[in-house]
C-alpha cells in the first residue's frame, strides 16, 4: 500500500448530506474483478449525462477542482454498501484524503486499507474547511497525518483524531495481513481453545 | 463480574488477540462470498501465494449478477462483465476448495438467504461477508457485518479481521404491532427515528415484546436493515423461536453438539444492568405501515402522510431534500397515497424469504394486478422458490399476473437484467432507495411486502390496511 505522510493539494467542496457509496460508484462499475481503472467513473451519475458528456456544474468538472486531492464532504460520507470500489474509485482518482463530521463505518474502514485518510471533524471546522475549499485551486490545504494536523489555505491550524494503529500503519504503508499473519501462534491457540470449547463451529 | 450485553458477550468469546491500544483480531466463524467483491481478494492470495485459512468455514454463492429468468444456466442470458465475475468465483471456490452453490443448484440464492437457511449461520457466531446486508445473521445472535474486499482477502488468508470494539445500543421495540404492521415496518420506522447516521460507531441490540414476537425471517429483515440505519451489525438474543429455525438444518449441530451448542447458546442475552451507550425505544402500538418518500433510507413517513417539504428539514438535509424530492419527481404536500407506480419489486435479502412471499399472497389472492404494471417475484434462493410453490403460492402470483422468477439480488440492485429505466417508479421491498439504485434514474419507494403487493393491486402507493 502506498504510504500516506504529508499532503498539500487541492480540495473540492461536495457539501450534500448523505453521499452514498451508489453516488461514489454507480454499480455497472462493480462488475470489474480488478482494483484499478474506476477513477474515470467515481460519481459517474453525478459527473456524466447520459450519453457520456461532463456535467458543467458538478464539482469535480470545474476546472479548478479537476486535480483535486482532498475532498470535504456533507455529513454520513460513504453510506451504504460494502463496495470497496467506492475507495479504489476515489483513489485512482487521485484523492487521497476526505473530510467530513461523520462517515459510514465500512467505508471509513476501507479507506484506510486504501492509502486514504478520512478525517472527521466538527461540523464548524468542517464548514471552515468547506469555505477554504469553495476558493478553488488556488486555496491548497495541507494535510500532515504525523502532526495530525491540517493547515488551511489562511494558514490556520485544525488537529483531528486518528487511530494509533491505523496512523502507523498509513504512514508505514502497511499490509494488513502481513501483520496479522505475525500472530499466527495466537490465531492457532485461540483454534485450539475453540475445538474444545465450541466443537460444533 | 460486571453485567454485559449480548454484543460484549459474543466480541469477549471471539478474540483471538489484543493489543494494548485496545486493536483485535477477532476470529470469524464463518466468512460468506459472493461474486461481485471477492475476485480481487482471490487474486491477492494467488499473487502472495496464500491459500484460504479455512475453506470449511467459507461458503460461496453467485447472487448479484445471475439473471432470475428461465434458461439462465445459458452463459449468453448475462452480460459479458457479469458472465467474467460469476466465472471468477467459479474458478476461485473450485481452485481454493470452499463451500460453493453455483447457478445449477437448487441452494442457490441470496447470500444472506442461503447462510441461513442452510444451516451455517448459528447463534453466538462471529459471521462476515464482503456485503454490508450482512447485518441480517444478526437475527440469529450472531455478530454479523459486512466488511470491504481488503478485509475478504485478510479474513480469507487468516480467518480473523482486525477490529476496534463498537459502542453498545438499544432499540426496544416494546408492545405488539398492530394488523398491517410488519418487521419491515419497525426497521424503517426505526431508521426514519434515528436517521442513516444515527447507529454509526454502534452495534445495535433489537429487542422488546415486539421483536420477541417476529418469527426469524421477520428478525431477519428487522437486522438486514441495521446497516441502513448505520450500524454495522444488528443483533437479537436466541430464543426458542431461533432454536426451533435452526434445529435439523444441514449444517446445524446434532446429537451430543446440538446439546452442547444449546447449553451455550442460552447464555447468550444482555444481563441486568449491563450498559448501552445509546438507548432508543419505540411503541409497537404507534408504528404504521410506512413507505420512503426520498432517496435515503431515513426518508420514512407512515402511509397516510404527505410528501414533505425542503423547509421541512434543517441544515445539510434541506438541499438533499430539495434533490431527493427532484430526483424522485413529487411535490410537497401531495398525499403518499396519491402516488402512482410503474413496478412493483417484491424480493431481496430484505424481503426474499417465504413468509414474505405469504404475506404477498394473502393480499393478492384471487385479486389481478393493476393492468399495464410490471410486477416480479424474485425468491431469495431456490428453495424458498420450491416452497412457495409447493404451498401453491406461485399460482397465486402467476394468476394476479406476477412474473415469477429464479433466485437472486434482481432488482435490489440491479447488477443483472432487471432494472428501472429513467424515471420508472417502484414500489420495492429491498433496502435502498438511493438515486440509480435500481437502475439509471429509476425511483424506488421501500415497503413492506404486503405493502407491495397492495400497490400492485391498485397502481398506487395503498394503505395495506384498506385491502384487508
Amino acid at each position: 500500500m502506498e504510504k500516506f505522510e504529508k499532503l498539500h493539494g487541492i480540495a473540492a467542496p461536495m457539501p450534500l448530506v448523505n453521499i452514498d457509496t451508489d453516488m461514489i460508484i454507480p454499480k455497472v462499475f462493480l462488475k470489474t474483478i480488478k482494483r484499478s481503472g474506476l477513477g474515470v467513473n467515481l460519481f459517474d451519475e453525478m459527473r456524466y449525462d447520459r450519453s457520456g458528456n461532463e456535467i458543467e456544474d458538478f464539482v469535480l468538472n470545474k476546472p479548478q477542482y479537476r486535480k483535486a486531492e482532498i475532498l470535504v464532504a456533507g455529513d454520513n460520507f460513504g453510506c451504504g454498501s460494502s463496495r470497496e470500489h467506492a475507495p479504489w474509485a476515489i483513489a485512482d482518482f487521485g484523492i487521497k484524503c476526505v473530510i467530513s463530521t461523520s462517515f459510514a463505518d465500512i467505508f471509513f474502514n476501507n479507506c484506510f486499507k486504501n492509502g486514504i485518510l478520512p478525517i472527521v471533524l466538527p461540523q464548524e471546522q468542517v464548514d471552515l474547511l468547506m469555505k477554504d475549499a469553495e476558493k478553488g485551486e488556488n486555496a491548497r490545504m495541507t494535510v500532515d497525518l504525523e502532526a495530525q494536523e491540517i493547515t488551511t489555505s489562511d494558514g490556520e491550524v485544525i488537529t483531528f483524531d486518528v487511530d494509533a494503529f491505523k496512523k502507523h500503519c498509513l504512514l508505514n504503508g502497511l499490509d494488513d495481513i502481513g501483520l496479522t499473519m505475525e500472530k499466527a501462534n495466537a490465531i492457532e491457540s485461540f483454534e485450539a481453545k475453540m475445538s474444545q470449547e465450541r466443537p460444533w463451529v | 463480574m460486571s453485567p454485559k450485553t449480548l454484543y460484549d458477550k459474543i466480541w469477549d468469546a471471539h478474540v483471538a488477540h489484543e493489543a494494548e491500544d485496545g486493536t483485535c483480531l477477532l476470529y470469524i466463524d464463518r466468512h460468506l462470498v459472493h461474486e461481485v467483491t471477492s475476485p480481487q481478494a482471490f487474486e491477492g492470495l494467488r499473487m502472495a501465494g496464500r491459500k484460504v485459512h479455512s475453506p470449511d468455514k467459507t461458503i460461496a454463492v453467485p447472487d448479484h449478477n445471475v439473471p432470475t429468468t428461465a434458461g439462465r444456466e445459458d452463459p449468453a442470458q448475462m452480460t459479458e462483465e457479469s458472465r467474467i465475475q460469476v466465472e471468477a468465483l467459479d474458478k476461485n471456490a473450485k481452485e481454493f476448495g470452499v463451500h460453493y452453490y453455483p447457478v445449477s443448484d437448487i441452494r442457490q440464492g441470496i447470500v444472506h438467504i442461503v447462510g441461513p437457511e442452510q444451516g451455517w449461520t448459528l447463534p453466538g457466531m462471529t459471521v462476515v461477508c464482503g456485503d454490508s446486508h450482512t447485518a441480517t445473521h444478526g437475527a440469529f445472535g450472531a455478530l454479523a457485518h459486512g466488511i470491504g474486499t481488503s478485509e475478504v482477502e485478510h479474513v480469507l488468508a487468516t480467518q480473523t479481521l482486525i477490529q476496534k470494539k463498537s459502542k453498545n445500543m438499544k432499540v426496544e421495540i416494546t408492545g405488539k404491532l398492530k394488523p398491517g404492521v410488519t418487521a419491515k415496518d419497525i426497521t424503517l420506522a426505526v431508521i426514519g427515528e434515528t436517521g442513516t447516521a444515527g447507529g454509526t460507531g454502534y452495534v445495535i441490540e433489537y429487542c422488546g415484546e415486539a421483536i420477541r414476537d417476529l418469527s426469524m425471517e421477520g428478525r431477519m429483515t428487522v437486522c438486514n436493515m441495521a446497516i441502513e440505519g448505520g450500524a454495522r451489525a444488528g443483533l437479537i438474543a436466541p430464543d426458542e423461536t431461533t432454536f426451533e429455525y435452526v434445529k435439523g438444518r444441514p449444517h446445524a449441530p446434532k446429537g451430543a453438539q446440538w446439546e452442547a451448542a444449546l447449553n451455550w447458546w442460552k447464555t447468550l442475552y444482555t444481563d441486568e444492568g449491563a450498559h448501552f451507550d445509546k438507548v432508543v425505544t419505540l411503541k409497537g402500538e404507534d408504528i404504521q405501515p410506512v413507505v420512503t418518500w426520498g432517496t435515503s433510507p431515513e426518508d420514512v413517513l407512515p402511509i397516510t402522510a404527505t410528501v414533505p417539504s425542503p423547509e421541512d428539514f434543517e441544515g445539510g438535509k434541506v438541499e438533499a431534500a430539495r434533490r431527493a424530492l427532484d430526483y424522485m419527481g413529487l411535490t410537497p404536500g401531495q398525499k403518499l397515497t396519491d402516488i402512482e407506480i410503474d413496478t412493483v419489486f417484491i424480493g431481496s435479502c430484505t424481503n426474499g424469504r417465504i413468509e414474505d412471499l405469504r404475506a404477498v399472497a394473502e393480499v393478492v389472492k384471487g385479486k389481478k394486478i393493476k393492468d399495464g404494471l410490471r410486477a416480479m417475484i424474485v425468491p431469495g434462493s431456490g428453495l424458498v422458490r420450491a416452497q412457495a410453490e409447493e404451498e401453491g403460492l406461485a399460482d397465486i402470483f402467476k394468476e394476479a399476473g406476477f412474473e415469477w422468477r429464479l433466485a437472486g439480488c434482481s432488482m435490489c440492485l440491479a447488477m443483472n437484467p432487471d432494472q428501472l429505466s429513467e424515471g420508472e417508479r417502484c414500489a420495492a421491498t429491498s433496502n435502498r432507495n438511493f438515486e440509480g439504485r435500481q437502475g439509471y434514474k429509476g425511483r424506488t419507494h421501500l415497503v413492506s411486502p404486503a405493502m407491495a403487493a397492495a400497490a400492485a393491486i391498485t397502481g398506487h402507493l395503498t394503505d395495506v390496511r384498506e385491502l384487508m
